[in-house]
């Protein structure tokens, strides 16, 4: 029981299916608060999937999702509670709102109520410009403050993303292939980044891109046809024969 | 400082908006009341009873756009709500008649007395007072938005599914409201009006202060969803347009926010069908028909989806040529036209008449800027936006 107990996030079991296709097949896995993690895994492993579980787009069919201690179940709520409970979400295709400015999108996105009636004429009309460059700040967006979002490039896209993320102050970070069409340059800025975000918040990055998640420099959990078959530092995980086969596909 | 915040809010296409409805306010009712016939300058009671309804139709646009616009909920039923208003205020104008009708019931309208009804029955009832009256003109239009929006945003209707359940919507009114056991007058409606507040509706004064408090109301409703779609609320709302899921995924109770923004429109639709009602004399189950709404849905189309401005102009600019189109040897080919423009805003002017008016300015000011430039000699001033730094 101690693992559940201090872990922000704690899947035990938990198995999904598609009409008939299994998903997730009995995952399981613990976070423990102020972690990053890396999940790798080839096409259909089942990350997107999990990624959907925690934040309550899809529900699983049989296990436990746990939050913060055990003390919540997640199942229990939808995507705007979970949102509200401190999870966060980036997702694969960066989507942002792109007829809004870059300033409104992390307007929109900061921790705060989120009534209606704050949005008309609340506490969300006086956030000032100071806090919302803060986060601009942090992921170098401070010169497109003005511009509309649809405007940004791919990778700067991804990292208003991140920058929204941020905003919503969560306790837990899911990133969903932060780094997928960026340039070299640009993917080394993102690893320094979520280095950054990882000190003061839990993590889970999914990735394709090996060389990204060796310079994150964290635990790795590979999952494989919805459930786990690697955990370790990078070096165990690609080094392990049975990750090696399935990457590989003999 | 607020009226510079006010400005700010309605920004300038909103201010010239709102001048021309004040000077509309203004010159309308003083060439018809002021003028003589026969002055080129005198408005005739039909063009000031015709304007008055392009008005109506104008408020009704901007209640629409406030939800397709900005919102993105494609209502094809927003005619229910302005009928609803319509009749709220039809009822009124009805126990208003009195003894003066056919059969001189005190209480009961006409059509009850022809019908064999003993009794009022209880939607009638308080419908002789104004007030009330007025409040149901909000209050009814409000209630149903109330209740189909929840029971549908709440499940999570969206797209086109939401569109034909709108359709249904004002389709089963329509019918409905066609039976004469409904008692709101069955396929005749409500008509032969006599008076609204003790003055003559027919009169040629009531007719002018109607068509100014339509100004007012049109410019009031256009207010008050400018500062809506101004507020960060409204921002809520086009991220809810352009990516539902993403901001529910922002912690955002979507079906909240879209269900407060549809019965204010539905309340603003309300209101545009009560003052649609005493200008045109009548209000029958025809309002309701599905042609409406969709009809409404090409004024705004036209005039430039997500504009507010545009869905005004756009409800005027078409009620004007289907005014035009359907008297005279072009009648039978109305339809056409509506169509054939439809079809036109969609391939050549998918921004509407407002996006049209903005891409010629935006091309003559680019026009200016570019000759300044060689003018000065300055030659292109390459101006890049900072590329990615790599920190520290």
């Amino acid at each position: 029981m101690s693992a559940v107990t201090q872990s922000i996030l704690y899947l035990d079991g938990v198995s999904v299916a598609f009409d008939g296709f299994k998903a997730l097949r009995s995952l399981s896995l613990t976070l423990q608060p102020g972690e990053m993690r890396a999940i790798i895994g080839p096409n259909g492993a089942g990350k997107t999937t999990m990624m959907d579980v925690i934040t309550g787009k899809t529900k699983a069919d049989e296990g436990d999702v746990l939050f913060d201690k055990g003390t919540i179940d997640l199942s229990r709520y939808d995507e705007a509670a979970i949102a509200e409970l401190g999870i966060g979400r980036k997702f694969q295709k960066p989507t942002v709102f792109e007829s809004h400015t870059v300033a409104d999108n992390v307007l929109l996105a900061l921790k705060g109520d989120r009534s209606p009636f704050s949005a008309l004429f609340g506490a969300r009309n006086r956030i000032t410009g100071e806090i919302i460059d803060r986060y601009l700040a942090i992921v170098r967006l401070l010169d497109h403050r003005t511009r509309l979002a649809g405007a940004l490039s791919h990778g700067q896209k991804q990292w208003l993303e991140i920058a929204m993320l941020l905003a919503q102050d969560p306790k837990l970070l899911l990133i969903d292939e932060p780094v997928a069409g960026m340039t070299d340059a640009e993917t080394d800025v993102t690893a320094e980044l979520l280095k950054d975000i990882a000190r003061d918040h839990s993590v889970v990055v999914v990735e394709h891109d090996m060389g990204f998640v060796r310079a994150l420099g964290c635990r790795v959990t590979c999952l494989h046809e919805g459930s786990v078959l690697a955990e370790g530092s990078i070096d165990a995980v690609a080094g392990n024969e049975r990750v090696i086969e399935v990457y590989l596909g003999r | 400082m607020l009226t510079a915040r006010f400005f700010r809010m309605i920004e300038g296409r909103g201010l010239v908006f709102l001048g021309i409805m004040a000077l509309v306010a203004l010159l309308v009712p003083l060439c018809n009341l002021y003028v003589p016939p026969g002055n080129p300058f005198h408005v005739s009671n039909g063009t000031v009873v015709l304007l008055g309804k392009y008005l109506c139709y104008a408020m009704f646009a901007v209640a629409l756009d406030l939800v397709w616009g900005y919102c993105g909920i494609l209502s094809l039923g927003h005619g229910a709500f302005f009928a609803l208003g319509g009749y709220a205020m039809g009822m009124y104008l009805m126990r208003q008649i009195g003894t003066r009708g056919v059969y001189a019931h005190p209480v009961l309208p006409d059509f009850m007395v022809f019908l064999n009804y003993k009794d009022l029955p209880l939607t009638w009832w308080g419908f002789q007072h104004f007030p009330y009256a007025m409040l149901m003109v909000v209050l009814v239009p409000g209630l149903l938005a109330f209740v189909f929006g929840w029971l549908a945003f709440r499940s999570r209707v969206t797209g086109v599914y939401l569109s034909i359940m709108t359709q249904a919507l004002t389709y089963a009114l329509w019918l409905s409201f066609f039976r004469n056991d409904m008692g709101f007058g069955g396929n005749n409606g409500l008509t032969d009006f006599k008076d609204i507040l003790g003055f003559n509706v027919q009169a040629q004064g009531t007719r002018a202060g109607l068509f100014i408090i339509t100004c007012m109301a049109l410019a009031l409703t256009f207010i008050i969803a400018r500062m809506i779609v101004a507020s960060t609320y409204g921002k809520v709302l086009v991220a809810i347009r352009d990516g539902e899921s993403r901001t529910r995924f922002l912690g955002y109770r979507v079906e909240h926010h879209k269900l407060l923004v549809w019965v204010v429109s539905a309340m603003m639709a309300g209101v545009a069908g009560a003052l649609y009602v005493p200008q045109v004399g009548i209000i029958n189950p025809s309002e309701f028909h599905p042609a409406n709404s969709i009809e409404a849905v090409v004024w705004v189309a036209l005039g430039g989806r997500g504009t507010l401005v545009g869905a005004a102009l756009g409800a005027v600019v078409v009620n004007w040529l289907k005014t035009v189109f359907t008297t005279g040897w072009l009648a039978p080919y109305w339809l056409f036209a509506l169509g054939g423009l439809f079809v036109l805003v969609t391939l050549a002017m998918p921004k509407g008449l407002i996006g049209v008016w903005e891409d010629v300015r935006a091309r003559l000011a680019n026009r200016k800027a570019i000759a300044d430039a060689k003018a000065s000699g300055a030659g292109s001033s390459d101006v890049r936006s900072p590329g990615p730094q790599v920190p520290r």
